[in-house]
């Protein structure tokens, strides 16, 4: 089985516990504006990669890895589906941890096949990242180009499949910083069993290069990085909606 | 034997022998808790740092000396008490009468020494000079003596480099904690049973070893007078921890008066110097604080150990670097873990006083340190980059458990095994040489032998590597030569007699042997390799550029191709430096380690077929090239890996910088077991962070 990934990083360290070996998958059909990987959006490119060549990589250096893992992140990792099932089947069968980094975009209940798969993706995963990045979902559209009802509903479904999530969200200034999403945001992952970590990362400008590169218009020119007590506020405003539930 | 200072402590071969390891091995506590009981600094270690930032300052204003003497020959004894402030020192005993004065040491070479003066504005007594001339030999001048013809041109032309044959060699670590756990008494009666027992046919090395146990038990009389100077009478072991750090220390610091050497290590006194705390603390003689005291002024005069130098030496070493390294940590060969609360407050120091390179503070790490001990050091390096680690795991297989490291890798067995130290050769020069016929790329000039030059516009990989290995089997002996050279002329004009007073008598010698730009070879031979080299000749046929068409594996990604062939040149490098004879049976080690002087090599080595230009700097030490690496930390820390370490024992370094935030969420490396309560998280406990653990009811 062939995966195509945009690139690897054998020292994962913010994707998942421990020290990770992170593979970036190619293509996504998200458009965040913030997005700074433009260059794994488009899908059918990417160099190839098979499962055992992934496994060979990581089990060689195994010793560094000993309370970490595989993370597969991207781009969308959902959109190869058939890759990753094989991917994890195999790592679980040797004792590694798996850890998903996704949007979630891709998740349709109508689509039972694509169901199918994931239930079996899901009984060899053990951590996803959700990136929630609008609990509005007017907002969410403008922010990412798609709106966030099945985002939301594959958080239902990993807590239906007991699947442990950690909850990421990027604060965009103007986009993504309003208290009362935040509080709101709080409220919906609050009420999540399998949450098990919230990860709020300041929106940052290092993308800047990259469409300069592509020769594409970066969408929120001119903004600045969050400064981090930004992100501090954002992170006590969803702490809050998280303790309403809970209480 | 017994003393009355040994009162408490468990008994053992150390008390029928000089035997420091059998002393801590029956006595130490291995120590698994956390950093709570660790002590902030006293005001008077406080007033003392603040006073050192002054004179810090002044030294910088100046130019970068305060002081320097010029007419007095440093030796053990040559100089009066010098004090901060007397008051407040729990520790004393600087080099020279007065801190940040640095002393004279011409034995190593009077040249070094005048050119070390004027350069920073003194001049040198005239008389000294003549003296140092015309009637005493020093080390350096002794070594040009022999030098071949030869030698000098490698020397010029900078394929053999950073050669110590004109400063103190340094490398030697004596076992300062004998002066400690014995008294001086003691280790010269057993060092005159030393020479009453040496073979009584007298062929040279028997002469040569008389006469230099004489010299050592010379050197521990001027130690106890240096002591007693100060006011301690060091000939009776030290009675508590205070007395055994002061012992200890003297015994260091009578080596930095007597030698100034390119790393004077300290070796590992913090398990050691535990076993007096602990017996302290439970007699109540000394509370926590006092302790950690006397180690912040301990460490306080390690970081202003100095030397005399030139600004070419402290540009090849890019600072003015002492080495003063200290080994902590590490696991026992009878399975217990050697961490004890000492080492923690060794490693506090960089709190109490804040981060600097010296003391040169190095955990030798093991899978199986404690827990708390290694997220204490993790601590320790992401607030201050001032922890050197190295692989306990491997080194304790060759040295045992009593080791230490001199300079920044080079290990040996406290007391028990010295280093030659002998700089390294460049091998990407070499590799350039083998191309051009021995010609060197910059000067023109016929240095090594006449071999057949490389003609083809294109290189070929099979051709350039049989002629490489025959340029470097040259290189091997000729680089061995000249420091078998140095290493007599060291030992005959500018021997270390009381750093090898605290030595055993039968001492193992490694014959130390170097590798600079070892990352060059390997990317420039899988260009030849995997993609086209193209020659670029001046007008007289001499290749001085290469243009590289395709792309090539990558030494530092964790590419077995070029990988591989790291670990080929090192250990062909080393088989053919074990072809030749080497001074006092030394035995043969190589290191890939220049840290720091990499910019000087890469200055002086012209183009390399991996397509660096003429001038570039190298990678420091084993280090991939810069920027070549690009399938992160794990990929590029696996290449290193790779590198044989029984062919390169004398050390392996990897220079390794993390920014902020790479080390996982706010640079909490083991992400993923953080609990967390929610109250907590509104910001009321501690520093904010962006990323939380949540308790979740299952």
């Amino acid at each position: 089985m062939t995966g195509y990934i945009h690139s690897k990083e054998s020292f994962g360290t913010v994707d998942g516990p421990g020290i990770r070996y992170v593979l970036f998958l190619q293509g996504c059909p998200m458009r965040c504006l913030y997005c700074h990987n433009p260059d794994t959006w488009e899908t059918g490119k990417g160099e190839s990669i098979t499962v055992d060549e992934v496994l060979s990589e990581f089990n060689k250096n195994r010793s560094f890895y000993s309370k970490g893992g595989i993370t597969v992140s991207g781009g969308e990792p959902l959109l190869q589906v058939d890759f990753l099932t094989e991917l994890f089947k195999k790592a679980k069968s040797g004792g590694i941890h798996t850890c998903i980094d996704t949007s979630g975009v891709t998740y349709n209940p109508e689509n039972t096949a694509y169901i199918k798969k994931l239930d079996e993706l899901m009984s060899f995963t053990d951590l996803v990242m959700l990136d929630i990045k609008q609990i509005n979902s007017e907002k969410h559209k403008s922010l990412t180009g798609k709106d966030n009802a099945h985002i939301l509903e594959f958080a239902k479904y990993l807590e239906q499949k007991k699947v442990p999530v950690w909850i990421r969200h990027v604060v965009v200034e103007g986009y993504s910083d309003d208290a009362d999403d935040l509080v709101g945001l709080g409220e919906f992952i609050g009420g999540l069993k399998n949450l098990k970590a919230l990860d709020v990362i300041p929106y940052h400008t290092m993308g800047i290069t990259k469409y300069k590169a592509m020769g594409i218009e970066y969408p929120l020119e001119g903004m600045d990085s969050l400064p981090f007590q930004k992100a501090a506020d954002a992170k006590k405003l969803i702490l809050e909606g998280i303790k309403r539930v809970r209480k | 034997m017994d003393f009355e200072n040994w009162k408490g402590f468990e008994g053992g071969t150390w008390k029928k022998e000089i035997n420091v390891r059998s002393f801590i091995k029956h006595n130490y506590t291995p120590y698994d808790g956390d950093e709570s009981f660790l002590e902030g600094p006293t005001q008077d270690t406080i007033d003392l740092w603040e006073q050192v930032l002054d004179l810090s300052k002044q030294e910088r204003e100046a130019g970068g000396v305060l002081d320097m003497d010029t007419k007095t020959i440093s030796t053990i004894t040559s100089h009066a008490p010098g004090y901060l402030n007397k008051e407040k020192e729990r520790i004393v005993g600087f080099q020279t009468d007065k801190p940040f004065k640095r002393a004279l040491m011409p034995y190593g070479g009077i040249r070094m020494a005048e050119k070390a003066c004027k350069d920073n504005g003194y001049e040198l007594d005239p008389e000294i000079k003549e003296f140092f001339t015309i009637h005493r030999k020093t080390h350096n001048a002794g070594v040009f003596d022999a030098y071949t013809p030869e030698m000098r041109a490698c020397r010029s032309s900078h394929i053999i480099t950073g050669l110590p044959d004109a400063y103190g060699r340094g490398r030697i670590i004596g076992d300062y904690r004998r002066v400690a756990l014995y008294g001086v008494d003691r280790l010269i009666a057993d060092k005159l049973e030393q020479k009453e027992t040496t073979r009584s046919a007298m062929y040279s090395q028997v002469i040569q070893e008389r006469e230099e146990i004489s010299e050592q038990i010379r050197a521990l009389q001027q130690l106890k007078e240096m002591a007693m100077s100060y006011g301690f009478d060091i000939s009776l072991p030290a009675k508590d921890t205070k007395e055994a750090i002061q012992w200890l220390y003297f015994g260091y610091l009578a080596a930095v008066k007597e030698q100034n050497g390119a790393a004077m290590s300290l070796g590992r006194t913090s398990t050691f110097l535990d076993i007096y705390a602990e017996r302290d603390l439970k007699n109540g003689v000394y509370t926590e604080k006092e302790l950690q005291e006397m180690i912040d002024h301990f460490i306080m005069k390690l970081r202003l150990i100095k030397f005399a130098r030139t600004p070419e030496y402290n540009q090849l070493f890019s600072g003015d670097p002492q080495w003063v390294t200290e080994s902590i940590g590490g696991v026992a060969i009878d399975g217990r873990h050697m961490v004890t609360k000492m080492s923690y407050r060794y490693l506090h120091t960089l709190e109490n006083l804040g981060a600097a390179p010296e003391p040169n503070l190095t955990v030798l790490w093991s899978l199986r340190l404690p827990e708390n001990f290694k997220r204490f050091c993790a601590k320790i390096s992401i607030e201050t980059s001032s922890v050197q680690y190295e692989n306990d795991d491997l080194m304790r297989f060759h040295h045992g458990d009593d080791y230490a490291i001199a300079c920044c890798v080079s290990s040996m067995v406290v007391g028990k095994e010295m280093q030659f130290f002998g700089a390294r050769a460049n091998l990407a020069k070499c590799l350039l040489y083998a191309i051009n016929g021995g010609v060197d790329e910059i000067s023109g000039k016929q240095v090594a032998p006449e071999y057949r030059p490389i003609t083809s516009e294109y290189l070929d990989y099979d051709e350039v590597m049989k002629r490489y290995d025959a340029m470097m089997e040259w290189l091997a002996g000729v680089y061995v030569n000249t420091l078998n050279i140095i290493h007599y002329m060291h030992d005959k004009y500018c021997y270390e007699k009381l750093q090898m007073a605290l030595h055993d008598k039968k001492v193992t010698r490694w014959f130390a042997t170097g590798i600079a730009g070892l990352s060059v070879v390997a990317d420039s031979l899988s260009a030849i390799k995997y993609a086209k080299v193209k020659t670029i000749r001046d007008e007289s046929g001499l290749v001085v550029d290469y243009e590289v068409e395709g792309d090539f594996p990558k030494y530092g990604n964790d590419d077995d191709r070029v990988d591989g062939i790291a670990y080929d040149i090192v250990h062909r490098f080393m088989t053919h430096i074990k072809k030749n004879h080497t001074y006092r049976d030394g035995i043969p080690t190589t290191s890939i380690l220049t840290i720091t002087s990499n910019v000087v090599y890469g200055k002086n080595t012209g183009a390399t077929p991996d397509g660096r230009k003429k001038g570039e700097a190298f990678a420091p030490g084993a280090n991939p090239m810069h920027r070549r690496d690009s399938h992160g930390a794990v990929a590029s820390l696996a290449s290193v890996a790779k590198l044989p370490f029984i062919d390169a024992q004398d050390g392996i370094s990897n220079t390794f910088s993390i920014i902020p935030g790479a080390l996982g969420k706010d640079d909490r490396i083991f992400a993923g077991d953080i609990e967390i309560d929610l109250d907590c998280s509104n910001g009321a406990c501690g520093t904010p962070t962006l990323f939380e653990g949540l308790d979740t009811d299952e």
